[in-house]
């Protein structure tokens, strides 16, 4: 078996850290690579300065404090309005961008704009991909002889160990969980924060989609949740849950 | 001792979920793959600790000692590292962890030893990376993916 080689770029991005690897046996060599592992960060930089609620100046500040005419509305934030406003209806409201704090779409423009930076590596021939970004992954497995990257799961209920290794070729891995630093997700129905769960992981073809539901899984909790995910979004799918004890 | 072995007895149940999506053309989540659709027993292999997995390691660029980037949390830095041989993770270590006030002390001890012992359990399988909550790791995810990245620079 030929030895693919791997290698690694990571950034400081979006308030998190976001790892790039790529496998393949012409890393070393192919002109491309370069070029489209810096095109990936520059896409998750510009998503960072147009949808971070932490900058002032970012378009979703702006959207925030009523001063963005529609004219000026950036296309990506176009996009992700409408994604939001569909990410609501596929949830039944459990995952609602638009909170009583105001418009905040970090919930879902995390995976989106990981997925739409890893878009850059679709020029590349011969070689995988996955692309961490806080802890939610984007994936490719382009070599049909290459094995699935493997994913661990962090267990949120000592922090140290592991719930779960998922291999992953295609798609995304999302995980939403309870927050140590306070608590981050609301239920938007009744404005509590989730007690039943401490943290939820989705998987399926797009990471947009796993995120948003990962998201939404956590905020609903219940018994059912598993099936609830299925349901609502086919192809995706509960691949772990820790529960509150 | 007694604590790493009792970490050692309570094991972490590895579950691999064997999944492969077709190449997504599909961009919306009514994809349908055809899996079944989960229910009370959602679709998932137990299996052994993966050291039985015979899948191929490929790629043995990784190997060596990785200390992560220190992950800052809310009682301080979290730093691991990591031992890499043929692919694999045979040893990992929370080489730095917060240690001022008595939380701290408490999570130290509780967690690291188990955070050693159960690291080593669960690596008996080769990882490529780590998801996690962004706010649940204190910092242990991110360092832990820091290491990684290292292995692999």
């Amino acid at each position: 078996m030929t030895t693919a080689s791997r290698r690694s770029w990571t950034r400081a991005v979006m308030g998190t850290q976001a790892s790039l690897h790529l496998r393949g046996r012409r890393i070393d060599s192919d002109p491309a690579v370069e070029p489209a592992v810096a095109a990936v960060f520059g896409g998750l930089r510009c998503a960072d300065e147009l949808f971070s609620t932490y900058r002032p100046d970012s378009q979703v500040s702006a959207l925030r404090r009523g001063r963005l005419p529609r004219a000026r509305r950036h296309p990506w934030l176009v996009e992700v309005l409408a994604l939001c406003e569909e990410a609501r209806d596929r949830t039944e409201g459990y995952f609602d961008a638009w909170l009583p704090g105001g418009f905040d779409p970090s919930g879902l423009v995390k995976g989106w704009a990981a997925e739409k930076a890893a878009e850059h590596l679709a020029g590349l021939c011969g070689f995988d991909h996955y692309l961490n970004v806080g802890g939610d992954i984007t994936a490719r497995v382009g070599v049909t002889t290459a094995p699935p990257w493997r994913v661990a799961v962090e267990d949120p209920t000592d922090k140290t160990a592991f719930l779960a290794i998922l291999e992953l070729r295609t798609g995304g891995v999302a995980t939403s969980g309870t927050a140590a630093r306070g608590h981050h997700i609301v239920d938007p129905h009744t404005g509590a924060h989730p007690g039943d769960l401490l943290a939820v992981t989705v998987t399926g073809p797009t990471l947009l989609w796993a995120d948003v539901f990962a998201t939404a899984a956590f905020a609903r909790g219940g018994d059912d949740v598993e099936t609830w995910v299925a349901t609502r979004a086919p192809g995706y799918e509960v691949a772990t849950l820790a529960r509150a004890p | 001792m007694r604590r790493i072995a009792i970490a050692a007895a309570a094991t972490v149940s590895v579950v691999v979920l064997l999944f492969s999506y077709r190449t997504s053309t599909d961009q919306t989540p009514v994809a349908a793959t055809g899996r079944p659709a989960g229910g009370a027993q959602p679709s998932r292999t137990t299996s052994p600790p993966p050291a039985a997995n015979p899948s191929a390691t490929t790629g043995t660029t990784g190997d060596g000692t990785f200390t992560g980037d220190a992950a800052d949390t809310r009682y301080g830095p979290v730093q691991v590292r990591i031992t890499v041989a043929g692919g694999r993770i045979t040893a990992a270590d929370a080489i730095d962890y917060p240690q001022e006030s008595g939380r701290d002390v408490r999570i130290n001890t509780e967690a690291v030893p188990e955070l050693n012992q159960e690291t080593l359990q669960a690596q008996s399988a080769q990882i490529d990376t780590v998801s996690g909550a962004t706010y649940t790791s204190e910092g242990y995810q991110q360092s832990l993916q820091s290491a990684i990245d290292q292995a692999h620079r």
